[in-house]
């Protein structure tokens, strides 16, 4: 399997969701940057690469790095930085498998807390 | 040049256990004990940990890492092993190789014996180490249709032990590692976080190793003995 992260394939051509940073409101754009930056720290991954993750940028399932125990790092690490707590009711498929889905998730809850 | 000892450490039910210690040991004067992070996070750094003692040695210094009982090489039991007497293995280490100073890694922290001084790198506590351990323990068993809870295993810990991503701690050790927060200490300085650059590789979904950190960490030690 190759490293590379698993994208939609077209470029990162700004869409209403996923326009940066200028588009977005300015905590959602916070909380992305700090999003992506967990991200590289516990995936490993260039930063040039995460900055091209999209909303439907496969994550859990998708990317060779991140299993159970790397998933279970990166919401250990998300309610560290972030300053939020993480129920396992909150942890499904859907809020792991694509970049669009965590990030929503997690200004859910940064909003919430 | 790093080489393999063999060292007595103390077992929680009384007599020894001959474990293993990586050690660059040339019989000099400054002496630095290692205590190792725990369980994953022992593994994601190991390597890391050799190349910041590799480094030592080049500037003059002896180190020392020993196995704990029931962690790497050891043949003891992990689910005998308790905080407790993972302590008292620190302190017998420290003994043993004449150490001079100490360095902790992440958890290692809580094993710290009073008395030497020394750095802590990433100090944490118990309490989110098995966290993410719990967590990795529910996601395994959801992706499996089972249904688990961080509440339920941790009481189940605490009562009976349990397996957490491979590792099968006792009920003792499970409970004082969830009870045990980042501790405080007087005689170790922590390596400032920004004086390491990037993130720390405990975070890595994979073992690595960084050489600008290393070096990093390795000249605030050397720098701090050769002034001392």
């Amino acid at each position: 399997m190759d490293r590379e992260p698993v994208t939609d394939g077209t470029e990162n051509t700004p869409t209403e969701d996923s326009e940066a940073p200028s588009g977005l409101a300015p905590s959602r754009h916070a909380i992305d940057v700090q999003l992506r930056s967990i991200l590289c720290d516990v995936l490993g991954l260039d930063s040039d690469d995460v900055e091209q993750f999209d909303n439907d940028t496969g994550l859990f399932g998708h990317l060779p790095e991140l299993d159970s125990m790397a998933v279970a790092g990166l919401l250990t690490e998300m309610e560290d930085r972030m300053d939020i707590i993480i129920e396992d009711d909150d942890v499904d498929g859907e809020m792991l498998e694509t970049y669009g889905g965590l990030l929503t998730f997690a200004e859910a809850k940064v909003i919430e807390g | 040049m790093r080489s393999f000892a063999q060292w007595p450490a103390p077992l929680s039910g009384g007599g020894t256990s001959e474990e293993q210690a990586l050690t660059f040991n040339q019989g000099r004067e400054q002496r630095l004990l290692v205590l190792p992070a725990l369980f994953d996070e022992a593994n994601k750094l190991r390597r890391q940990t050799v190349e910041v003692m590799h480094r030592l040695d080049l500037s003059g210094i002896d180190s020392f890492l020993p196995d704990l009982p029931g962690c790497n090489e050891s043949a003891q039991p992990l689910e005998a092993q308790t905080l407790e007497s993972w302590r008292e293995t620190a302190v017998a280490a420290a003994k043993y190789f004449d150490a001079t100073h100490l360095l902790t890694i992440r958890s290692g922290a809580l094993l710290a014996p009073g008395g030497l001084p020394g750095w802590r790198y990433a100090p944490h506590g118990g309490k989110q180490l098995l966290r993410s351990m719990l967590r990795a323990r529910t996601i395994a068993a959801r992706e499996a249709g089972r249904e688990e809870t961080i509440a339920d295993l941790d009481a189940t810990g605490r009562a009976d032990g349990i397996e957490l991503a491979g590792w099968q701690l006792g009920a003792e050790l499970f409970s004082a590692l969830s009870d045990s927060k980042t501790p405080a200490s007087e005689t170790l300085a922590d390596i400032p976080s920004d004086a390491v650059p990037g993130a720390g590789l405990w975070l890595r979904a994979e073992p690595d190793e960084d050489p600008e950190q290393s070096d990093a960490i390795a000249a605030i030690i050397a720098i701090a003995l050769s002034e001392s």
